[in-house]
Parts: C-alpha cells; structure tokens; sequence
C-alpha cells in the first residue's frame, strides 16, 4: 500500500525533483526625493532529492512585473495635410514595468505550449490579461505598445542574463527605473528543461513612495481642495518675497 | 541633482528645471506674458506628462505673475478697474474651456485641438505684431518724421453702451469689449494651458487701446486670477499639481522674472514687440511642423479609457 503511494507520488510529480529555494535582496522599494531607480538582485539555489539529470540543461527565467493599469493606444493618419489620432485601441489592463531575464535564449528553453500555460513572455504578459476585439488589426497596435514601452525602458527582455552556477545557484540583477509606479510589484521564477517548467515560485516586492513623497502624492488624492489651496498660497508666497527680495538687494 | 516628482511620476534633473523655470521667468517679466505658452510644451519635451504639464505650468505661472506684478505695482503701471473687469469675463470663459478641454481629452482629441489653438492664435498675432512693430520701428529711423500716435482711435468699440472711465489707462469705454476680450481669452487660455497673456497684451493695445505703459502689468494682474482658477481646478478635478515640480519652477522663475522686468525697462517699447513677436512666431513655427511632417511614431498611449 504505502510503496504503492510513494510510486503513485513520484509518477505524478516527477517535476518536482527539483526547487526553487529562492530570496530577493529587498522586499521593499522605498521612492524618495532622490529616487533615480533601484537594483534588486533575485537569487535562489535549486534544491534536489536525487542527482541531477545531465540532458536536457537546466534554465532558469526570471519575470519582474509592475502594477496594471488600463490604457488607450492612439493612432495618427494624415487627414487633410494634418496627422490627426484617427483609430484607438483599448487595452484593459496592460504591466507598468515587465521584465524578462532568463539564462538563454526564450525560444529555446521555453516551449510555446508552456508559455501559454504560464504568460512568460512580454507580448503573453500583455494579451493575457486582455485586449477588447475593437480593431480589426489590433497586432499593429499591440506591436506599438511593446515598442513604445521598450524604449521607454519599462518592458525588457534580457536573456542570458540569469547566472546559474552549477546548475544549482541562480542569481539575476533587475534594474527598476527611476520612472516606476507604485504597487506591487510580482517577481516570478521558473525552473525549465527541455522547454517544460519543472518549478515556479512567487514573490513580491512592495514599492512604495516615502516622506515627503508620499505625503504630497497622500494629500493630493484625499484633500485635493486644500492641497490646490496650497499650492496656490505657495506660489503666492514665493511670487511675493521674491519681489520683496529683490527690492531690498536693490536699495 | 536628480528630483523624483511625486505626481508627475518621473526623476528630472533639478538644475534642468530650475533653469527652465529661470528662462520662462526671464520672458514674463520682460513682456508681461505669463510664459504658459512656453513652460507647457517645455515640460513635455523633458518627459513630464502633458496632463501634469498644463496643471503645474498654471501654479508655476501664478507665482511669476504675482511677482512681475509688484515690480508694475510699484511703477503704478495696473489699471485694476480695467483688471476686474477683464476677470469677470476671463473667469467665466475658462469655465467653460475647462469643459470643453476635458470633453476633448476623452474624445482623443484634445493634443490636435491645443496644436491647431496653438499655430492659429500665435502665428496670427505674432505676424501682426511684427509687422506693425516694423513699421513704427521703420517710421522713427526716418528722419524728420517723428511717429505720430492718436492718442483715441475712434470705431465701433467707442459706440457700445455701459460706458466706464478707466483713469490708469486713460480710457473711456464700454464694459462690454474688454469683458469679450477677457472671456475669449479665458476659454483660450484653459484649452490651451496657458495664462493667455499673449492674447491678451495685443488685445489690449489694438483692441481696446490701452497705453503700452499699463498693458503688462493690468494683464499680469489678471492672469494671477485666471491661471489660480485652472490650477484649483486641475486639483480638484484630476489631481495634476506637482507641488514639488512647481515649487522648483517658481523658484526659477521668481528670479528670473525680477531680471527680466529690469532688463524690460532698458528695451525700447517697439524693440520689446519685435522680439516677442519673434518668439511668438518660432513657437508657432515649431507646432505646425509637428502637426505637417510625418511623425517619428504613429502610436501614442494615454492611461485611461477612450470614449
């Protein structure tokens, strides 16, 4: 009965002869007045209950994901001499921040049936959470996006730039900008062979603005009346002595 | 330095704003405009979101306003009745712009509509502004005639009832006129972003014709209240201030705007025309290329829902 168990056990979770055992240098993310971006290292060791296999090679992928937001994708044509925004595309919600870091080439360590399964890569990020079927030729504006938020350094796909170390000891360092979003942002890891994911873990990491930051960006929301006031008797206030200032150097 | 802006979501080097704030400030106190029509596209091109670009450029304008005002408070250079009047008008006109601006910006239109105001409204003055001011420049050289200026141009302005002395101005005029300046100014200025000054001043001067003397300092007075009504606004409504953003602006621009009020003083009148008119012109210029050339990038994307 038992040695049935074991073998019933190990012939449904053959994946999990390996794991992920893994940490991030920082759970928190704290933007200041002088915030110009972050580096956190994700680092992990797989751990084993018998020898490692030697083929197919052990990958690691490694995704950064900020928080969501809907948007709006416009289109310019030339209408009458002028380029107006003519055709929108609304995406529900789309990442902030994506990144993507693996130990290879994506193509190679990650078959498409399981990037379906687990929304890997940046345009799966995206389509994934959804995209209404306004536009005929949505893949246009989808490609828009992506290139868009590359350049903008927001979506990235690095591969090759996961160490792993014996094919035990995985370490990735991921660059937040300095334009980052706040909320939480959802650090995933997979462990692949042959292109199948074997193992994934979660983690989070909290970004949040502080001090002086955070109490304007607070005050703005929930007392927008009285922080309009404030910033009106600030510019007063500066427009005056500033005058005042001036007329006393002078004299 | 780098500064990370609360609202505007961005990290921007400091001394970039402070001196950006500084060249704006420079222009307003020179001629009296609120330097809107510059800080706004300014900011997006460094990256601030244009949303937060109008709303901060409003408070940024309020401050540089106030500060130009007193050194014309001083040369007893602000016809006040003539400020209140201009108000009421201009006050009602913004509302009404705020509306249709945001009507606009769900409907995606919003960027096209500001260009085209844009391209309209500055080329149009500042071609008529240069070419009046060369002429008059034209007229002075020539020796032997001195430029005769009417001190009252009799038209149809002068026909219209509610008639008002204005002392500092040396007017006697209907309400009616500079309330539809103000109003229409008003309405330009809160679809646009701006405080309206370059309206504003040649309205005044050709329109209403008020002396050049209390033109930029009546108009100052009069911006203060329009550009802190939108800010309340924009607040209120969308919660698109960056004090922070502003706060570095202003600081710029207090001190720039004190320079340039002096530097204001040196220039001759027609010489002071002809470089704003220039300016006006380079920034039409610049906006109606981006509307005729093909962009770099035919996708734009705006957080949100469309209508």
């Amino acid at each position: 009965m038992i040695r049935a168990l074991i073998l019933l056990v190990l012939f449904v979770l053959p994946a999990r002869a390996e794991q992920i055992v893994a940490g991030l240098s920082q759970s928190e993310v704290s933007i200041t007045a002088n915030f110009t971006g972050s580096e956190i290292i994700i680092y992990g060791a797989v751990k084993r209950d018998a020898p490692a296999p030697e083929t197919p090679r052990l990958e690691v992928i490694v995704t950064v994901e900020g928080p969501a937001s809907p948007l709006v994708i416009r289109k310019k044509n030339r209408r009458t001499g002028i380029w107006v925004n003519t055709d929108s595309v609304q995406i529900d919600l789309a990442p902030s921040f994506y990144e993507v870091a693996t130990t290879g080439p994506l193509a190679k360590i990650l078959s498409n049936t399981e990037n379906l399964r687990y929304q890997i890569t940046i345009p799966r990020a995206i389509r994934a959470i959804g995209i209404s079927s306004e536009a005929e030729n949505s893949t246009d504006f989808i490609a828009a996006l992506l290139r868009i938020r590359e350049a903008e350094g927001r979506y990235r796909l690095a591969e090759g730039a996961v160490t792993l170390t014996d094919a035990t000891l995985f370490r990735a360092d991921v660059v937040l900008p300095a334009n980052l979003t706040e909320g939480d942002y959802r650090v995933r890891m997979y462990l692949t062979r042959g292109g199948k994911v074997i193992d994934a873990q979660d983690q989070v990491i909290a970004v949040q603005k502080q001090g002086l930051e955070r109490f304007i960006n607070r005050l703005s929301k929930s007392q927008p009346l009285i922080y309009g006031l404030i910033s009106l008797a600030m510019a007063v206030a500066a427009g005056w002595s500033a005058s005042a200032l001036f007329r006393l150097l002078r004299t | 330095m780098q500064l990370y802006l609360p609202i505007a979501e961005v990290s921007v080097n400091l001394f970039l704003l402070l001196g950006l704030g500084g060249l704006v400030g420079l222009l307003s106190g020179m001629f009296g405009v609120g330097g809107g029509f510059l800080i706004t596209p300014l900011l997006f091109f460094i990256g601030i979101p244009p949303a937060v670009a109008v709303a901060t450029g409003a408070n940024q304008v309020v401050a540089s306003s106030v500060s130009g005002v007193m050194a014309q408070l001083r040369r007893k250079a602000v016809d006040f009745r003539m400020g209140l009047v201009l108000l009421v008008g201009g006050i009602a006109g913004s509302a009404v712009g705020v509306w249709v601006f945001a009507w606009l910006s769900a409907k995606g239109q919003v960027d096209l509509f500001v260009q085209l105001s844009y391209v309209l409204f500055l080329g149009l003055i500042g071609g008529m502004m240069l070419q009046e001011s060369l002429r008059t420049l034209h007229r002075t050289r020539r020796p032997g005639s001195a430029s005769v200026r009417r001190a009252h141009v009799h038209t149809w302005v002068h026909k219209l009832p509610l008639k008002v002395k204005f002392r500092a101005s040396g007017l006697y005029i209907s309400v009616l006129p500079p309330m539809m300046v103000g109003a229409v100014v008003g309405f330009l200025a809160a679809i646009m972003g701006v405080g309206g000054g370059f309206i504003m001043v040649p309205a005044m001067i050709y329109l209403l014709g008020m002396p050049t003397k209390v033109v930029v300092g009546t108009s100052l007075f009069q911006i203060i209240f329009v550009t802190a009504f939108t800010t309340l606004m924009h607040a209120v409504t969308s919660q698109t201030v960056d004090m922070l953003l502003a706060l570095v602006l202003i600081v710029g621009g207090v001190i720039g705007a004190q320079i340039g009020t002096r530097l204001g003083l040196r220039l001759k009148a027609e010489q002071l025309r002809i470089l704003l008119s220039l300016l006006v012109l380079a920034v039409a210029g610049k906006i109606a290329l981006d509307l005729l050339l093909t962009p770099a990038e035919l996708f734009s994307i705006t957080p949100g829902f469309s209508l």
